[in-house]
């Protein structure tokens, strides 16, 4: 493909194609098979916890996109992504769960019917709310879905035969991949290592779809939305097509996300799909980077291992306490950080993650005339 | 018949509450656009406030240092995280109450720890003797305390030099910012006086059973209040307020016997049905301004 006038000239692009394309550009290209291959072999020297950390991140990650494909690229704020994920989880988690046991189940444990069903099932949800976000804009519509995660904490603390009820939960989805369990201890791989590795590749999936949607036409028609609408329906942007789409494609993210995200733990409580779950993943998003699709995974990583390194201050700074007890746990400084990170990020590098990578990546490009 | 008038009286009390805080809502919104989702923290703050500073004074003393205290904070958070951010999107501005609201509240949650503190307010469960009708004290006080307020705002609003200042500043920050108004004096004020609004709403909804962590889910029932109301209408919120109180209490009186689908905490979410049910016939709520577009 490459003719001789752009030998020497890596980023001199002869095609509007060339220029869009996934990996446009050698250092691209190099780095994300380096990072993606790291990333397969890690299971084999790290432990058992770091790893279900690592896939719980991967899941996240799979929701923030979604989060990011209607806030990020459609500009449609969603603070009800929370609602879309509780769907999913408990989709997957009737469709696999014990025909016989206390909650309802229909014993359908193979993996890719479950995950497709949450994703669709959370799709619908989707397209049911988005006539409401086609009146509404901007705070108006956060409010809606503000009001949808408390609609459904209600429903879901209610319908005790679906989710076991407040305080007791339910058994989440079980994974089954050809005929094999992946959430039990194999012959060569750990239950970690099985669902790292499938995480991963879930990972790998849904990213590479969201960003071949997003360079597409449709992806530039929600940006389009997202900039200005007016102007989008001027030059021929159906604007309720387009936000129905990013409100589906968004929901299949979260439902599927849903799903998978207490796979590891194996265990859900209806509780935990509040208003606090959303604005995690609002925060994945705005710390790790708007509109963009690594910097999705960039935050959702960075949230799902905050707990993580937060649980290690107590032996830096002696006056946060390890116990809920005290006046500064670990918790409280946890949840600080959330609202501190929200309001630092916002102020100081409104694109995140990403943004700062950019900045690190200029820097280098013309090192050392770098100013 | 008496359940009726009672779950009235506790309908429009508890309304009034979200009537406080729906103005605080209105009225950061007029000025800056924003939507502060800072106010359950406030609201907390000024609960707990009180409910430390009782033990040293009077009660209506307390909540007016409380109110003021919490003020203060409003003006801080006003001007620490938001003015760096004039010009920016509103909705970038209001995720970052959002930040502010979560390090408030996990402040304040720690100086309420584990159990339910109370306020000490001079109410309690009492009860008086209303056209034959037992209506506890404490509904009564807040709807007056509401009505005054929402009086004194008015005349404030109507006659004042800065109350002209602040319609102007909602009417158009250049044109007022060129008239000599000080628009960053109009944020700041505005904040203190939604944080003040808030921290009020905060003690009376602590009366009668005390305050604990969750009380600041009760301040979000003010968002279906604006919606309902208009973003930008004081008098809209006030209505809706009300209006809100009156369906929540009816729905968890009479909810329960029409369907069990509708009873226990079903009232607790009827609001936000409400809401969507509104805005899918008016976007703009009931007594909002009509944003207009022309395509």
């Amino acid at each position: 493909m490459r003719t001789t006038a752009t030998r020497g000239r890596p980023e001199l692009y002869t095609s509007y194609r060339q220029e869009i394309a996934l990996l446009n550009t050698r250092p691209k290209r190099v780095w994300v098979t380096a990072m993606v291959l790291v990333a397969v072999l890690m299971p084999f020297s790290l432990t058992d916890d770091v790893l279900q950390l690592l896939a719980t991140g991967f899941v996240a990650a799979i929701g923030a996109i979604g989060l990011n494909i209607v806030t990020g690229y459609a500009g449609q704020v969603s603070l009800g992504h929370a609602f879309f994920l509780a769907i999913g989880a408990y989709t997957a988690a009737a469709l696999s769960g014990d025909p016989d046991g206390r909650v309802i189940g229909f014993g359908v444990t193979s993996l890719p019917v479950w995950l497709l069903a949450a994703g669709a099932a959370a799709a619908l949800a989707g397209v049911i709310v988005a006539p409401l976000a086609v009146r509404l804009r901007g705070l108006y519509l956060a409010i809606v879905t503000l009001a949808l995660v408390f609609i459904g904490e209600h429903v879901f603390r209610d319908w005790t035969d679906l989710t076991g009820g407040p305080g007791v939960g339910r058994p989440a989805a079980v994974p089954t991949l050809f005929g094999q369990r992946l959430d039990v201890d194999g012959e060569f791989f750990t239950k970690s290592q099985k669902l790292y590795l499938l995480m991963l590749v879930l990972l790998v999936i849904f990213a590479v779809l969201a960003r071949n949607l997003v360079r597409s036409r449709t992806g530039r028609a929600m940006a389009a939305v997202r900039d200005r609408d007016i102007a989008a329906s001027v030059i021929g942007i159906d604007l309720t097509k387009y936000k129905l789409i990013a409100f589906a494609v968004s929901s299949f993210y979260a439902g599927v996300a849903g799903a998978l995200l207490y796979v590891t733990i194996g265990f859900f409580d209806p509780g935990s799909f509040n208003l606090l779950m959303s604005v995690q993943y609002i925060a994945m998003i705005l710390i790790g980077g708007v509109a963009t699709i690594s910097g999705s995974i960039m935050g959702a990583m960075f949230i799902t291992l905050l707990p993580r390194i937060t649980r290690e201050l107590p032996a830096v700074l002696p006056f946060v306490s390890s116990d809920a007890t005290g006046r500064i746990s670990v918790f409280q400084v946890e949840a600080i950080l959330y609202g501190l990170l929200i309001i630092g990020f916002l102020i100081f590098e409104p694109r995140g993650m990403y943004g700062i990578w950019i900045r690190i990546r200029n820097y280098w490009k013309s090192w050392p005339f770098s100013y | 018949m008496t359940e009726l008038l009672q779950s009235l009286v506790r309908g429009l009390g508890s309304g009034s509450v979200y009537a406080l805080l729906a103005i605080g809502f209105v009225i950061i919104y007029k000025s800056m656009r924003v939507i502060s989702f800072a106010q359950p923290a406030f609201m907390l703050a000024g609960a707990v406030l009180v409910s430390y500073l009782v033990t040293g004074m009077n009660f209506f003393l307390a909540v007016l240092v409380a109110a003021a205290l919490v003020a203060l904070l409003g003006v801080g958070v006003e001007r620490t995280a938001l003015r760096p951010m004039i010009g920016k999107p509103v909705f970038v501005i209001s995720i970052i109450t959002l930040g502010v609201d979560v390090v408030i509240r996990v402040v304040v949650n720690s100086y309420i720890g584990l159990d339910v503190r109370q306020v000490g307010d001079p109410w309690g469960l009492r009860t008086v003797s209303l056209f034959g009708v037992d209506v506890q004290q404490r509904y009564l006080a807040m709807f007056l305390t509401t009505m005054v307020l929402v009086t004194v705002l008015f005349v404030f609003f109507k006659y004042s030099r800065m109350g002209l200042a602040m319609r102007a500043t909602a009417f158009d920050q250049e044109v007022a910012l060129s008239q000599g108004v000080s628009v960053g004096g109009v944020f700041a004020l505005s904040w203190a006086i939604a944080g003040a609004l808030a921290a009020i709403a905060g003690v009376f909804v602590s009366t009668g059973a005390g305050l604990d962590q969750s009380l600041w889910i009760i301040a979000l029932k003010a968002l279906p209040v604006i919606i309902l109301g208009g973003l930008d209408s004081v008098g809209g919120a006030v209505i809706a307020g009300l209006a809100v109180g009156v369906f929540e209490s009816i729905v968890g009186t009479y909810g329960g016997r029409v369907s069990h689908l509708f009873d226990g905490e079903f009232a607790q979410v009827s609001p936000y049905i409400l809401m969507m049910l509104v805005l899918l016939v008016r976007p703009y709520g009931l007594f909002g301004t009509r944003e207009v577009e022309r395509v």
